[in-house]
């Protein structure tokens, strides 16, 4: 009997023992998120960029090395990428759990960005740089862009500057006597030339999705003015009337004629530069930060001086004009507000002065922010580009600007199906218009 | 023993700790996401109740109709292309290459073992069209068809994934259904031989009765693994063009982690569970009365 007891007990006390350690395990677990609770001091100042964006991340360590250096040894610059398909998920849960980094890629949609701010995990930017004093190194026309793409708000630091427009092989025009379109029944024609000589018109990346739906919103803001899309997010217009899908008829009729190349829809960002670069095809529509790689000679074997860059083309008898150039501020990214303190203060101030000179000047890469040190352009087309820039009085948005991540998504996985035939513009159309109307 | 296991404070401490343990990672998130199917929003927002909205939503979504339809067609192909498949390689290996069989049982088992996004890309280049074309168009080609952009509809794109999956996978249900053929005694075989049976007959009367229950347990491992497919999917098309080839997995980790929709996202994870579910009770139906039958 004495045994029993004692055997009993050691049986409880070993139970007691299994139990307090998984307990303990378990109080570890949740605990190891580390960054939690309120307004801690970094430690580092933690940048969560996305993988294929390289320039402001290597422009970034450039300057904690040069201009930066004394921000840099207070709080040392740390980088971590992320694949930006997965970006979105990263920063929810991030956010979820209130270890936002300090400094990070405000998602690949406004919507999102929105959703932050809305939840206090953004500092309130303008205030902070106010309060800094370096307000007015930000360029005019990148604040109000910011502000048209996030609802009137200073959400995000215009770390690129970009407007958008269709680069073109020059040699491969003079050879085909063909003259800069400035109409879409000229650049139509164009291409239908192009093609019957054997050049591919056009290359894009269906596989993004994006590159394609940008000619759908090009040709709206042309047709039906700049605030064709602004209508269609307020409700007052939408996706399915008839002058809207005239713009997804226009594009899918490129695609049926051939002129995107073949099987469009596996084409990927890199390969659709490539084949531009390497004068495979005759046109490209992208951004300014192309230039980028369009300044590389070892990526453009075109050559940077046989580059020229046109603005889309008008629209005869429509509303807009082609000095209303689609801009963009790239990838939006932005501070949290938990972690905003003087040496976070300190980089920020440092970066608005000296960012915009660093990347011009390393990257060829035009920013938001005010160039203080002057850089000499590597060619004559980022002197097109910049002077298009400072000269331009209205922006435009582009295609899915003011939509719902959802709808977003769902444009731009549709966009090659439309192009290749496989989707009716109608149908097209209609499924982003759905999409929107979901949330 | 018996008095040991008689103790019910014995018993307490020997299950505990893995009761515990198995609540803690599976039932509770198990209920957990059922709870969040009557919500709206997201770890940003925050959460709030929904009441059944998202269950009429998953109702008229057409998507949802698309992603199940999907699916099903989806895992009914490629279980009966895995499972036959399979089988025919089992029955070469038994009867045709009997011994000798070591070498190809390796070869056909050796893309189990490669990593999905592997063969995801291998398949993508494999019949690609552009930037260059790949060697199932050149082939094409070089019987004078044009090339086909396989990826560029659905009907073509789900081929390819077909394709992929059996090949990907029919190595292994090789090895299982091998396993049950050669539990088959010699003497039976032997008899049914005396007997006249040969080729075909050897095989609908006496082998495919004889290996029932292992390709029951083929069927039942293969219905539920192609009804949660997700990875070969996401490496091969990540459910284009379009939607054409978006099942329920993927459908509901977008909705969820792209469109922060997590009571939406809960909602569709429900819907493949009752599915998955219902499909498990018909196998095992049919399967049991087959047995006593057979």
């Amino acid at each position: 009997m004495p045994l029993r007891t004692s055997r009993a007990r050691r049986a409880r006390l070993s139970l007691l023992t299994a139990g307090t350690a998984s307990l303990a395990l378990l109080a570890t677990a949740c605990g190891g998120s580390g960054a939690g609770g309120s307004s801690s001091a970094p430690e580092n100042f933690d940048y969560l960029s996305v993988t294929e964006n390289t320039t402001v991340k290597t422009a970034l360590t450039a300057m904690s090395k040069g201009e930066c250096k004394a921000a840099n040894d207070a709080l040392p610059l740390k980088v971590e990428t992320v694949p930006q398909a997965s970006l979105d998920q990263k920063l929810q849960l991030l956010a979820g759990q209130d270890a936002l980094p300090v400094q990070f890629a405000a998602g690949n949609a406004p919507a999102l960005t929105q959703q932050l701010v809305k939840s206090g995990k953004v500092a309130d930017l303008e205030a902070k740089l106010k309060e800094l004093g370096v307000l007015d190194q930000l360029e005019p026309a990148a604040v109000s862009t910011i502000k048209a793409l996030y609802g009137g708000e200073l959400q995000v630091l215009p770390y690129e500057y970009n407007i958008e427009g269709i680069f073109y092989n020059k040699k491969v025009f003079a050879d085909n006597g063909i003259k800069v379109p400035g109409t879409w029944e000229e650049l139509v024609s164009a291409a239908a030339k192009l093609e019957a000589k054997g050049v591919q018109p056009f290359s894009a990346s269906g596989q993004q999705g994006w590159p394609l739906t940008r000619l759908i919103s090009g040709y709206l803001y042309r047709s039906l003015g700049p605030d064709a899309l602004q209508k269609v997010a307020d409700g007052k217009a939408k996706l399915t009337d008839p002058e809207y899908v005239k713009a997804a008829e226009e594009v899918a009729a490129l695609g049926k004629k051939g002129y995107f190349g073949k099987g469009v829809g596996s084409i990927d960002y890199d390969t659709a530069m490539n084949q531009f670069l390497t004068g495979k095809a005759a046109m490209f529509y992208m951004g300014s930060w192309a230039l980028a790689n369009i300044s590389d000679d070892k990526q453009n074997k075109i050559g940077a001086e046989d580059t020229g860059f046109m603005p889309f083309p008008a629209v005869t008898g429509g509303k807009g004009s082609v000095d209303q150039y689609p801009s963009n501020v790239g990838l939006g990214i932005t501070f949290a507000s938990k972690s905003f303190d003087k040496k976070t203060g300190a980089w920020v101030s440092c970066i608005a002065k000296n960012y915009g000179s660093t990347a011009l000047k390393d990257h060829g890469s035009i920013s938001g922010f005010k160039v203080n040190t002057e850089v000499k352009d590597a060619n004559e087309v980022t002197t097109q580009v910049r002077d298009t820039i400072s000269a331009s009085k209205q922006n435009v948005l582009w295609f899915e600007a003011l939509f719902s991540t959802k709808a977003t998504t769902v444009s731009q996985q549709n966009a090659a199906g439309l192009v290749s035939g496989s989707t009716s513009p109608e149908q097209f159309m209609q499924t982003v218009q759905d999409a929107l109307a979901a949330q | 023993m018996h008095r040991v296991l008689g103790d019910r404070r014995a018993i307490a401490l020997l299950l505990g700790p893995a009761l515990l343990v198995y609540s803690l990672i599976m039932l509770v998130p198990m209920v957990w996401s059922l709870g969040y199917s009557f919500t709206k929003g997201n770890t940003i927002n925050g959460f709030t109740g929904n009441g059944v909205a998202n269950f009429s939503r998953l109702l008229d979504d057409p998507a949802v109709h698309d992603a199940l339809w999907f699916t099903l067609k989806y895992a009914v192909v490629v279980t009966a292309g895995q499972v036959v498949a399979g089988y025919l390689l089992a029955l070469l290996y038994v009867f045709f290459l009997k011994r000798a069989s070591a070498l190809v049982r390796t070869l056909v088992f050796f893309p189990v073992v490669l990593p999905t996004v592997a063969v995801g890309l291998l398949f993508q280049k494999f019949f690609q069209v552009a930037p260059q074309t790949g060697p199932v168009n050149s082939l094409l080609n070089a019987v004078g068809i044009d090339s086909i952009d396989f990826f560029g509809s659905a009907g073509s794109a789900f081929w390819v994934l077909i394709a992929m999956d059996i090949w990907r996978s029919m190595g292994f249900y090789a090895v299982l259904l091998f396993a049950g053929l050669v539990d088959i005694p010699d003497e039976v075989l032997e008899s049914a031989r005396l007997d006249g049976a040969t080729g075909l007959r050897l095989v609908r009367h006496i082998v495919l009765p004889l290996s029932l229950p292992v390709l029951m347990s083929s069927l039942i491992f293969s219905i539920n693994g192609t009804l949660k497919v997700f990875d070969s999917i996401v490496a091969l098309t990540n459910g284009g063009p379009g939607t054409g080839t978006t099942p329920l997995t993927l459908y509901m980790f977008q909705t969820s982690f792209t469109y922060s929709d997590y009571g939406y996202g809960s909602t569709i994870a429900l819907l493949l569970t009752v599915v998955c579910l219902l499909v498990s009770l018909v196998v095992y139906r049919v399967s049991r009365r087959d047995l006593t039958e057979g």
